[in-house]
């Protein structure tokens, strides 16, 4: 049968059973071995011929990598392995994290996501991963294992550039986790892509905001930017506005101002630089009005 | 190359193949399986042309390997024909000609037996996040979403 496209170049499967397993093969076979949990980056990298590794290790039978947890007090933890359905249709997710629901849904279509894990979006560093700019701006930790054992990363720490991550080539993630937001958080994630079949975002703008009683505006927060900067980034001098100024029209303005002042965009087949530049200063804006809506902060 | 020995059920029969690490589930059914009613597409992930359901879950068969499949279960639309709401879904589609070319028909009614499985009322709303990894380039989709609409409703 004639072959419409080029199947996947040889490589060796490998299935470790225990982080253990893992550590080790790829501390033997360092450079020549790719982790993977959900394949759908990896592989597509792969037919591109953008990686050519021998080994695959898939990572979905090690024990727990499948896994949600949640505990009230210490938050929800989510194993390497879980597909963006799962966490979409948590209910803990649901309720104390609902601004990552809001971006994993703009991930590929319904099927994609069955596959897709989060924290292989997260491995990949691409600074348009829509995943990416919730799970900062949750504050969440990478749990990582390598050869000298298991240590933890603030995500903020973690992307390196675009494509890079601090993360060694004999380790791999076991999960990432998040804390209890503040009471009464509220956000969203605002994105514009060239069509609405999970393209990756053109730019985006993660917003929570909360109640703050020591803060001057009484509020306080947090935005984070996507495909517009080598990684997602924070965006201080917005969040300090949001902290001193009286919450109201002519802020968050200033804010979306100070956002499109943040962002270092560049010109690539998705968008041009100037483009993003304009989109992001109008999603903080829309972002910061909706967030308020939903703290019924009036302006 | 290597290959690896893998069992795996494929519409209710329990198949064992030795397979190599780089072939997909989507070739594995097209060429080992001669399941052709699953089609190749895009390879990459974007089109839905390829769905198949894996443990009851659809996915694109391009995006997964044989080996992974290995002690699951597949279903494909070969299987699926005599299911209901299958067979409500291929009337529908059929009595509304929201069928052109038919590339992308298996691979759509995959995705729209999954949502009436877990949504059987969709609104037009659900229907469409539904197919949205489902590229058809002829139909237009309106008569596709009308059929999901007229089969829920049967």
């Amino acid at each position: 049968m004639n072959q419409p496209h080029p199947r996947l170049p040889e490589f060796k499967y490998y299935q470790p059973k225990s982080s253990k397993e893992a550590v080790d093969f790829l501390t033997k076979h360092a450079d020549q071995s790719r982790p993977y949990a959900g394949g759908t980056d990896c592989f597509n990298q792969i037919r591109d011929k953008r990686i050519h590794p021998k080994y695959l290790v898939d990572l979905k039978s090690i024990e727990g990598f499948r896994k949600i947890k949640f505990d009230p007090k210490k938050g929800l933890t989510i194993g390497a392995a879980v597909p963006l359905n799962k966490i979409i249709s948590h209910p803990k997710v649901l309720e104390y994290y609902p601004v990552l629901i809001e971006a994993a849904r703009e991930v590929g279509g319904y099927q994609l996501r069955n596959r897709a894990a989060l924290v292989g979006n997260l491995c990949n560093a691409s600074p348009c991963g829509d995943t990416i700019g919730p799970c900062l701006t949750y504050r969440s930790k990478v749990h990582i294992v390598g050869p000298d054992g298991r240590h933890e990363v603030d995500l903020k720490d973690f992307f390196e550039g675009p494509g890079k991550t601090c993360l060694q080539s004999d380790e791999i993630v076991e999960s990432i986790s998040f804390p209890i937001p503040q009471l009464g958080t509220r956000g969203t994630y605002q994105s514009i892509g060239r069509n609405k079949l999970g393209d990756l975002a053109i730019a985006a703008v993660t917003v929570l905001g909360y109640e703050k009683i020591d803060s001057s505006s009484g509020y306080e927060f947090l935005l984070t930017l996507t495909a517009v900067a080598p990684t997602v980034i924070f965006v201080e001098s917005a969040q300090d506005i949001l902290k001193t100024e009286p919450i109201n029209h002519s802020t968050l303005e200033q804010a979306a101002l100070a956002c499109a002042e943040a962002c270092k965009p560049i010109d690539d087949i998705r968008s041009s630089a100037h483009y993003r530049r304009d989109m992001i200063q109008m999603l903080a804006l829309r972002g910061l009005e909706k967030t308020c809506g939903l703290l019924n902060l009036p302006l | 190359m290597e290959l690896i020995k893998i069992q795996v059920t494929v519409n209710g029969s329990k198949e064992i193949l030795e397979v190599p690490p780089n072939l997909s589930l989507l070739n594995m059914l097209r060429e080992n399986l001669t399941l052709t009613g699953t089609k190749s597409g895009c390879e990459a992930g974007e089109c839905g042309a390829c769905t198949v359901l894996l443990e009851g879950e659809p996915v694109n068969s391009c995006m997964v390997l044989a080996v992974e499949c290995s002690g699951l279960s597949v279903e494909t639309i070969e299987g699926l024909s005599q299911e209901e709401p299958m067979k409500k879904l291929q009337k529908a589609f059929m009595d509304l000609n929201a069928i052109q070319c038919g590339f992308c028909t298996p691979g759509m009614l995959i995705s729209a037996f999954a949502l009436l499985r877990r949504n059987p009322d969709p609104s037009d709303e659900e229907i469409k996040i539904a197919l949205l990894g489902n590229l058809c380039r002829c139909t237009g989709y309106e008569r596709i979403i009308s059929a999901v609409k007229k089969a829920a409703r049967r």
